[in-house]
């Protein structure tokens, strides 16, 4: 099937999702348990990637940079801006996209293939907006605090990699964190991190939706899911990259 | 009452479904019948909207559903109630709460109450002790009985039963049949039941429709089955021994 067919189909989803819930109240106790499954049990992989990234990036930059006409205090600037401006924004999103988005294509397509979206279609139910609109509420209002949390850790983690070992003291590095802090760095990758929040959930959303057959599709679905998903997130990332900070 | 007029299905190149009619009436079980791929469940799919016809028009009580408002055709789809081959009951959710989960979604009712109605249902298809387990934990035939429960919770007009014998054993098969009698003579749907078993079609097939090669090859009632000349449609009855010694007995009888 060609690709504007597949982007048709898409928009039809999307505008099937933005529907208005039958039930606020199961609507928001659904987001709230896909906020549980989606993000919060996300944090462990999030947490642990992010402090040892962090670690390596310290280390390496001042593996790199090791020359007395560069301060010290830059490995510490370097780290900052690596972490807050890339890694917490768009490697964690490629990471949950591997994640989250398997998880939400494979539990859509089971549910297809097993008839279970057929039924809620019948009861009257908007099977689109019940089953996608939580999961994408979700992500949205979560993805962001873990990738606050990914940057907190990622900085700690840079910096107790790079005090421990001793290729950085804490004053310089604390002193390389703080010098030209720009705010709007970090509401960049906020916005990044929305964006690709939103990304994920739809893009694995519809490789599930259209689920055709048996459990072997619904295994292409996922892999799909996550490998769509990241190449969207790349096409994303440079074009807001080119848009907000240029 | 559902009327099906000159319905025609094509996916792709194939054409499933060639002009259709049929009458299903209420407070019966209206059988649609034929052989694996003859197109009985996407003719059942296009009846309760989950497929979009070529050609031809579903009325349910006069109002041609492919022609309804979005809004309208919803409200038709609360009157309906499906019990799916699958079951299709939701993994993640108990017993209790698949069977609750039509009122808890469109009903009117306290948390209370509605726990009541669900057991009820559950009570009506005698599963009611296995109310706190999840679909995993109970057997073909106990999920088979509790997606008939579901069907049922919001007292819909019209029953849909999609294979409701497929993977059961005979003994819970004759009580899914005789549950499905029950429920359309106490609740007077209008049921429409779409199977290749012969023993059920002889249990509870009041009004039955043979479908050969995607058209209406047949329509009358049992006892007019057992008696027809219609070459495939006898092909189709008496393929097994039973229905063949049914047949033979019928002969010496005579």
């Amino acid at each position: 099937m060609g690709m504007i067919v597949h982007f048709g189909r898409y928009l039809n989803l999307l505008r099937e999702t933005f529907s208005r819930p039958e039930r606020w109240s199961i609507f928001w106790r659904r987001t709230v348990e896909e906020m549980d499954l989606l993000g919060v049990q996300s944090l462990g992989i999030v947490a642990l990637l992010s402090a040892f990234m962090g670690a390596v990036i310290t280390i390496q930059t001042k593996t790199n940079i090791d020359s007395p006409l560069i301060q010290a205090w830059v490995v510490g600037f370097a780290t900052r801006q690596s972490v807050i401006l890339e890694f917490s924004p768009t490697v964690i999103s490629l990471i949950l996209a591997g994640k989250v988005g398997s998880n939400i294509a494979a539990e859509i397509g089971s549910m297809r293939v097993k008839e279970q979206i057929d039924a809620l279609d019948i009861m009257g139910v908007n099977s689109a907006s019940y089953l996608i609109l939580p999961k994408l509420a979700a992500t949205t209002m979560i993805n962001p605090f873990l990738v606050m949390i990914s940057m907190f850790l990622g900085i700690f983690g840079g910096w107790l990699a790079g005090v421990q070992s001793g290729v950085i003291s804490s004053e310089d590095f604390i002193m390389g964190i703080q010098t030209g802090f720009k705010p709007f760095h970090v509401t960049y990758a906020l916005v990044k991190t929305v964006v690709f929040a939103f990304i994920i959930t739809t893009v694995s959303a519809y490789q599930g939706y259209y689920t055709r057959g048996g459990t072997r599709e619904v295994g292409i679905s996922s892999t799909r899911a996550v490998v769509y998903s990241n190449v969207v997130i790349l096409l994303a990332n440079l074009v807001l990259t080119r848009v907000l900070l240029l | 009452m559902i009327v099906v007029e000159g319905l025609s299905k094509r996916f792709g190149n194939t054409q499933v479904l060639t002009a259709i009619d049929a009458a299903f009436h209420k407070g019966r079980v209206n059988q649609i019948i034929g052989r694996s791929g003859s197109g009985k469940s996407v003719l059942a799919k296009c009846m309760v909207g989950l497929y979009q016809p070529e050609e031809g028009r579903v009325l349910y009580e006069g109002r041609s559903f492919h022609d309804m408002e979005e809004e309208e055709r919803r409200q038709v789809r609360q009157r309906i109630g499906m019990l799916f081959q699958g079951s299709a009951l939701f993994d993640s959710l108990t017993v209790l709460e698949n069977v609750m989960f039509p009122l808890r979604m469109f009903g009117t009712m306290a948390k209370s109450e509605m726990q009541d109605r669900a057991h009820e249902c559950l009570r009506l298809v005698r599963i009611q002790e296995k109310d706190g387990l999840f679909p995993a934990q109970i057997s073909g035939g106990m999920q088979k009985r509790v997606g008939i429960a579901r069907a049922i919770v919001l007292e819909p007009e019209y029953l849909f039963c999609d294979e409701p014998n497929s993977g059961l054993d005979p003994q819970t098969a004759i009580v899914i049949d005789d549950l499905i009698k029950e429920l359309t003579e106490s609740l007077g749907t209008t049921t429409v039941v779409i199977t290749h078993d012969m023993n059920s079609v002889m249990e509870t097939g009041e009004h039955i429709l043979f479908i050969h090669q995607g058209r209406k090859w047949w329509e009358g009632d049992r006892e007019a089955l057992l008696h027809t000349d219609n070459k495939e449609l006898i092909e189709f009855v008496f393929a097994g021994n039973l229905m063949r010694q049914v047949k033979e007995a019928m002969t010496r009888g005579r």
